[in-house]
Formats: C-alpha cells, sequence, structure tokens
C-alpha cells in the first residue's frame, strides 16, 4: 500500500460517477497529483473542493501507478476570500487553470507551491496585479521558459530598459528598441530597472507579456491553446482598464 | 445487466436497464424495483405508466424562462399578480422550484440552463444568457441566485458585466452568503463563517 501525507492547492475537481470527484491537487513535495475522492458531492465536501483553496491530503493507492484516492481536509478557504471580487477570482482561477493544464503530473515543483500559495494570500491585498504577473513570470521559468529582464540583449544601456524581445525573451533597452518598435513587446514599469508603476494600464502590458510567452512557448503545443480562464482574465481586465489603454513605451 | 444469468433482451431486461440509468440506481437497485413493480402492477406499476406518459406528453419548457410547466408560457410567466420589474437568474429548474417552495419571491425568472465551468467545457454560447438579455425591458432589478462556488460566482460576475452592457443603471444583486437557518458556529466550515463575517448586518 502506497501512503503520503501533504499540504496541497486544489486545482481542478472533474466530477466523476454520482458522489466522486476526480481532483487535482498541486502538493508542496508531490507537485501536481491527482486522485479520486469519495463524497465530493456531500456539504462538506462542496465548501472544500473548490479550486484555490489549501488542503491537509492524505493520497493511498495499492499501487503506485493508480490514480489512488485522496483524503482531504480543508486548511484555509482561500477560495472565499476572493469570491466577491471578478478580476482577484478571475486571477485565482487563471493560476489554477495554467498549473492545472501545464505541470507534469508526480514532478515536485516545491518552489512553485510556495509561489503559488503567496500569490492566493497576496490576492486578498491591494497591489495584487505586479504579483499575479511576477507569478507568471515565475511559472515559465519553472516551465523551463525563463525571461531575462536584468539586461539588454542587444548590448544597449541597462538602466533604460522598456521592451522585450518575442524571440529571445530578453529585455532590450530604449534606444535598441527604436527599430523594432512594431515587432517587440512592451516591458510593464514595474519590470524596468526603476521599479515603478504598477497601476491597471501597466499589469494589463504584464499581463499581455506574459500571455505572448504562455501561448507560444508554454502552450505552443497544446492542442487547445491558453487555458480559457487564463484567457478570460485578461479579456476581464483589459474591460476593467477600459477606456484606460496598455502603457505606452 | 440481465435479471438472470443468461442472455436476455426481453422488456424486463430494458427495464432494468433503463431504470440503473437513472440518477441514484445500480443494477441492484433497479433489479430491485422493477421486481417491486411487477409485484404491484396495479397499486404501482400502472399509475406510474400513466403519470411518465402524461409527464411526457405535456410537460414542456416554456420559451420564455426555460421553466418546466404543462403551458408555454408558464404559469410563473404568465402570471399578471407577479412582478414585472424583478427578475430572479438561476441556472436550472431545480433551483427554481427550490426558490418557489419559500413562497418569498414574487416576480419572474430566468433559467440559465447551467454555470459557465471552464474544465467542462460550459461557454457563455451554451447558457441562455442572449434570452435573458432579450427580456429585460421593464426590468428594474436582477438578482443573480447562483451557488455560492467559484464556477457560480464567476458566471455571477460575467452576467453583472452583460447586464449592465444591456441596460446600464439596472439594479444587480446577488443571494447572501453566510451562517444558514439552524447552523451552530461549531459546525459550520471556516469559508463559510469567513462570508458570513464579511456579511454581517447591523443588529
Amino acid at each position: 500500500m502506497e501512503i503520503w501525507k501533504d499540504q496541497g492547492i486544489v486545482l481542478s475537481v472533474r466530477p466523476h460517477g454520482e458522489n466522486g470527484a476526480v481532483v487535482a491537487l498541486l502538493t508542496e513535495q508531490h507537485g501536481r497529483h491527482i486522485g479520486y475522492v469519495r463524497g465530493a458531492h456531500s456539504a462538506r465536501m462542496r465548501g472544500l473542493l473548490q479550486p484555490g483553496n489549501l488542503v491537509s491530503a492524505e493520497w493511498g493507492s495499492r499501487v503506485a501507478e493508480s490514480m489512488g484516492t485522496f483524503e482531504l481536509e480543508l486548511h484555509t478557504a482561500l477560495a472565499v476570500a476572493v469570491m466577491d471580487d471578478s478580476l482577484r477570482l478571475g486571477a485565482l482561477l487563471s493560476a489554477c487553470a495554467l498549473c492545472d493544464a501545464s505541470l507534469p503530473e508526480r514532478e515536485s515543483h516545491c518552489g512553485l507551491f510556495y509561489g503559488m500559495l503567496a500569490l492566493l494570500q497576496t490576492l486578498e491585498t491591494e497591489n495584487w496585479g505586479p504579483s499575479y504577473v511576477m507569478w507568471e513570470l515565475a511559472f515559465l521559468r519553472e516551465l523551463g521558459f525563463g525571461i531575462d529582464v536584468s539586461k539588454c540583449a542587444a548590448g544597449g544601456d541597462s538602466k533604460t530598459l522598456t521592451h522585450i524581445s518575442p524571440k529571445s525573451g530578453r529585455a532590450v533597452s530604449a534606444k535598441a528598441a527604436e527599430p523594432y518598435l512594431d515587432k517587440l513587446l512592451t516591458l510593464p514599469h514595474f519590470l524596468r530597472p526603476q521599479r515603478s508603476g504598477g497601476d491597471d494600464a501597466d499589469v494589463l502590458t504584464g499581463l499581455r507579456m506574459t500571455a505572448y510567452f504562455l501561448e507560444h512557448w508554454a502552450f505552443v503545443h497544446h492542442t487547445q491553446g491558453l487555458p480559457e480562464s487564463r484567457v478570460r482574465f485578461q479579456e476581464r481586465f483589459a474591460r476593467l482598464c477600459s477606456p484606460v489603454e496598455a502603457v505606452p513605451a | 445487466m440481465s435479471y438472470s444469468s443468461r442472455q436476455n433482451d426481453g422488456p424486463l431486461d430494458s427495464l432494468i436497464r433503463a431504470l440503473a440509468g437513472l440518477p441514484g440506481l445500480g443494477p441492484r437497485s433497479a433489479r430491485r424495483i422493477a421486481l417491486y413493480l411487477l409485484t404491484n402492477r396495479e397499486k404501482t406499476m400502472t399509475p406510474l405508466m400513466q403519470a411518465l406518459e402524461q409527464t411526457a406528453a405535456q410537460v414542456r419548457a416554456c420559451s420564455a424562462c426555460g421553466n418546466l410547466d404543462l403551458s408555454d408560457p408558464c404559469r410563473i410567466c404568465a402570471n399578471p399578480q407577479r412582478a414585472q420589474n424583478i427578475m430572479c437568474v438561476v441556472a436550472g429548474v431545480a433551483d427554481l422550484w427550490a426558490i418557489e417552495r419559500t413562497g418569498v419571491f414574487k416576480g419572474r425568472y430566468h433559467i440559465l440552463g447551467g454555470i459557465l465551468s471552464a474544465l467542462d467545457g460550459v461557454t457563455p454560447d451554451m447558457l441562455s444568457i442572449r434570452a435573458l438579455l432579450d427580456r429585460l425591458e421593464g426590468t428594474e432589478e436582477v438578482i443573480l441566485a447562483l451557488s455560492a462556488t467559484v464556477d457560480g460566482q464567476t458566471t455571477a460576475h460575467y452576467l453583472g458585466d452583460r447586464l449592465q452592457d444591456a441596460r446600464p443603471g439596472i439594479k444587480i444583486t446577488r443571494l447572501a452568503h453566510g451562517v444558514p437557518v439552524g447552523g451552530e458556529l461549531d459546525y459550520l466550515d471556516e469559508g463559510t463563517i469567513m462570508t458570513a463575517m464579511k456579511s454581517r448586518a447591523l443588529v
């Protein structure tokens, strides 16, 4: 009998049969892990099995290769805290969907787990937008698609970075970017060396930037492309920022 | 699935298969029910057959709100006594029945036919949102009576945007979340208590 105990964040819940569900967790030690949960439609479990909730999980299976079953207990109801706010809820669902759709199963991503936990706790604070964009950058790095915003890829001044190359994922200085403005992505102010900005328009610029790399790098081989929740989150953010447009370079 | 060990595709097996396909029933329960019906033909089986036939023939979906009733439009939509300026949006017919049982709401309903779910592939096009927007004439308040789940609230936020676009300034409300009647704090999950604290009211 294979058994382990861990803590995890609920990523998705797929109803299975009349009373059960197949639940995907992002666990601290065991990465993204799925398991069957009995009685998932009971009053107690319905509240627990909401994406974003932190749970204590005990997984058991006769053989390690099987899907196995989870015994879950609620640790912190993180989803409830953001349910009233459409943007925060969108960010939570987007982060969960990205992890659920792209992380390999049973491969430890301890850093990503704590990053996700920090993000979910930050969603309750005021200035959560830049944190979300930075979490997506960390997520890309964890998947092997690191983006370098520390120096200019074209050998320019590293103190005036304003753009990022969609090909290399490396920052470009204002002067070196001038001939290629139509091809480069804008770097949000909070990722520039001065670390200023962070308003809604700036966050939207960051979301557009990370969406490009998610779509063209991390999800390029996924038949369904970027998860619907991520797409909808950005649309909603853009809509609420309107009529303010993304920051110009 | 067969009631005996030998292969049989007779009417009894068809009945057992049909019953086993119902929610909450498996092959064993289906066999028990089939046997019960056969041993109580006059008392149970015949009235059940008649009820099923009548229901299948007469009950239809209301073309306005989506409710199930004998007439189209349904009795709720056709009732002039009900407030025409307030509409309650619910996910399914079961939710409408639940609110109607309380008797506290006297307005009109609209049934969405589900809630948005990226995981299950339920997109806005699959819900009767267009029909809802077309019914807003004369409506002053829309109550979004959707479940207190992540998917339910995502749907509520999405609907809120669409309603504001269609009728700027319209009053959009949602059901309160918190301690249920008869609920003891000690037995409630922390999510419910957290929501109840947020929505606390003056005494």
